[in-house]
């Protein structure tokens, strides 16, 4: 793992993006690994755009700014790609996923994005069937420990259990089914 | 399930402190519990509801009635704490002069946000600056580990000196965001802040007392001067128990820190969350060549002097950072007092002030690094232009 690695979520208030930027830190945490996650909120309501951040790094995590310059953004609703805000200071060698029914190459093309590695899952698709809702947010986790390879699959699910386990504590109904929804995406989530 | 060894978790600021008031495990928690007040209460009363502390909680009408239960509860002989954010502490103004001058040890979260209008719920100072002179002791917290460190350490302090105390933690910035922190055992932390023993207890039938008296020109003076010696010889409690706490965790607590600072020669003064990133900015800095360093400030109040004194004495340059605007029409608070500190040196730095991240707008180590330039070109120049200055404004 290089010595930090910076996530940048784009997303619509109510996709849970929040939620998931928090949790990934959680379940990646520990042996040597450290994390910071954090929300940006603009006005708090449903549909608004919104920003989350994740910090994953081999050494303690002493900054406390925005991430400009990330390795990796996911975006949970493809019409902010339409924004050029949103792919601002993405590394040359960068990694977009998207939630879309579109695949990489489409995408690509209807956004002109040069360069950088392109991945799409119909996370919002897959959220519907599990969930009943359109959490886009969760799928895209497991997308995302496909497409950086910062766990091996097993490993991430191990974790990320004992953590839905402590935060669902009065809810255990969704613990399985974000589990599957995880397996589900890190198989579905395609590349160019 | 009791915690029995060192665990590293990943928590935000509010869960940080929360669970440090679980293990702290209070008699009496009083509280609002609608906004401005933050997840951290949320957390709390979750542990509340699971039957996972003993304590009180009283969910009140509004945060002037918080502080008003927590003085009540204090004076009865309760360990109480509540938390708070910008306008909550705002509305709390009067009960906290009573909760300091009747000598009350209750221990507060405040998570530092900005004071309407406009409108602005982000991190910012304001809140606890306004409060500067209400009695309270005030540690600052960079992160979330010192966020659940200084919460600890203040129910020791708060108790020992009789004198209230806030722990402050930027808001979203620190509140929000999710970082590593290292937590104690459960009896660890149990046996460090230990039993409450108020030799003066309202509901100590045996020995009655008298609080909140009315006391006029023949007395209040003095009682005035007894409570401003309680913060004038705070500091040597704060310092012990921050030894106390080192044996325990491993951490080092003082009432500043410096930051590659014995060598610089151009120092950044700042509280809160961003002397993390300024930490960063001035290793980068000391790559390119240039002396920066950094000096933390933990405790606010009583106001580290000595410390300051002695930190900046032989500084060329010191940018001050203000994450409030005072309105004083010439800087921020703690720019005044950090200046004001330095008057009696005879080889004083030059000093400049800055306004920075109100209403939370975000600190890059770019932003820093470019006051560490303006630094650079005061020290070359030997004299400050405009001492009361503005970082990442439009203007």
């Amino acid at each position: 793992m290089q010595e930090m690695l910076e996530i940048r979520w784009h997303a619509r208030g109510g996709q849970g993006a929040k939620t998931a930027a928090l949790l990934l830190a959680e379940a990646l945490m520990g042996e040597g690994t450290y994390v910071q996650a954090f929300p940006e909120y603009g006005p708090e309501r449903m549909g608004a755009p919104m920003r989350s951040y994740d910090r994953i790094s081999s050494k303690p995590i002493r900054l406390h700014t925005s991430i400009k310059t990330p390795d990796v953004i996911i975006i949970l609703d493809p019409s902010l790609l339409t924004d050029p805000s949103t792919m601002e200071g993405l590394k040359e060698d960068g990694i977009i996923l998207v939630n879309t029914v579109e695949d990489p190459k489409t995408v690509r093309e209807k956004y002109h994005i040069k360069g950088r590695k392109i991945y799409t899952l119909n996370a919002s698709q897959l959220a519907q069937e599990e969930l009943k809702r359109d959490l886009a947010s969760v799928p895209m986790l497991g997308a995302l420990i496909k497409v950086t390879g910062l766990r091996s699959l097993e490993v991430f699910l191990h974790h990320i259990r004992k953590e839905l386990e402590r935060k669902f504590a009065h809810r255990p109904e969704v613990i399985e089914s974000n589990l599957k929804l995880y397996k589900r995406a890190y198989m579905e989530v395609k590349g160019e | 399930m009791a915690q029995k060894t060192k665990e590293l978790m990943a928590l935000t600021g509010n869960e940080a402190a929360a669970y440090a008031m679980k293990q702290i495990n209070p008699d009496v928690v009083a509280a609002y519990p609608i906004t401005p007040q933050t997840e951290l209460m949320q957390t709390f009363a979750q542990y509340v509801a699971d039957g996972l502390v003993d304590t009180e909680l009283v969910a009140v009408e509004s945060e002037h009635s918080a502080m008003s239960a927590c003085v009540g509860a204090a004076a009865g002989g309760a360990r109480t704490m509540t938390a708070t954010s910008s306008q909550g502490l705002a509305l709390m103004w009067e009960v906290l002069y009573i909760a300091s001058g009747l000598r009350l040890p209750i221990v507060m979260s405040v998570v530092n946000r900005a004071l309407s209008a406009p409108i602005n719920i982000h991190g910012d100072h304001s809140d606890s600056m306004g409060a500067r002179d209400s009695g309270w002791i005030q540690l600052w917290s960079e992160n979330a580990q010192e966020v659940y460190d200084n919460l600890i350490q203040a129910v020791r302090i708060a108790e020992e000196v009789f004198l209230p105390v806030m722990v402050n933690l930027d808001g979203f910035i620190i509140s929000h965001g999710v970082e590593v922190v290292e937590t104690l055992p459960d009896d660890t932390v149990k046996e460090f802040v230990g039993e409450r023993k108020s030799p003066y207890r309202l509901l100590d039938i045996d020995h009655p007392i008298t609080v909140g008296a009315l006391d006029l020109q023949d007395y209040y003076m003095e009682h005035k001067r007894s409570q401003a010696e309680a913060m004038r010889t705070a500091m040597p409690t704060i310092l012990k128990v921050g030894k106390e706490f080192e044996g325990i965790a491993g951490r080092n607590y003082e009432a500043v820190e410096n930051y590659r600072l014995e060598d610089a020669e151009l120092v950044v003064v700042a509280l809160g969350s961003t002397c993390g990133t300024a930490k960063d900015a001035i290793d980068e800095l000391r790559e390119e060549g240039i002396e920066a360093g950094l000096l933390k400030i933990r405790v606010f109040r009583p106001f580290p002097w000595e410390e300051i004194k002695s930190a900046l004495g032989s500084k060329k340059a010191v940018a001050v950072m203000d994450r409030a605007e005072g309105m004083s029409a010439v800087g921020g608070p703690l720019f005044h007092e950090i200046r004001s500190c330095l008057y009696d040196l005879t080889n004083r730095p030059l000093t400049v002030n800055y306004i920075y991240g109100l209403g939370g707008r975000d600190v890059a180590i770019e932003d820093i690094k470019k006051v560490f330039y303006d630094l650079v070109s005061i020290a070359k120049l030997g004299k400050v232009e405009d001492f009361y200055r503005y970082l990442g404004v439009r203007e």
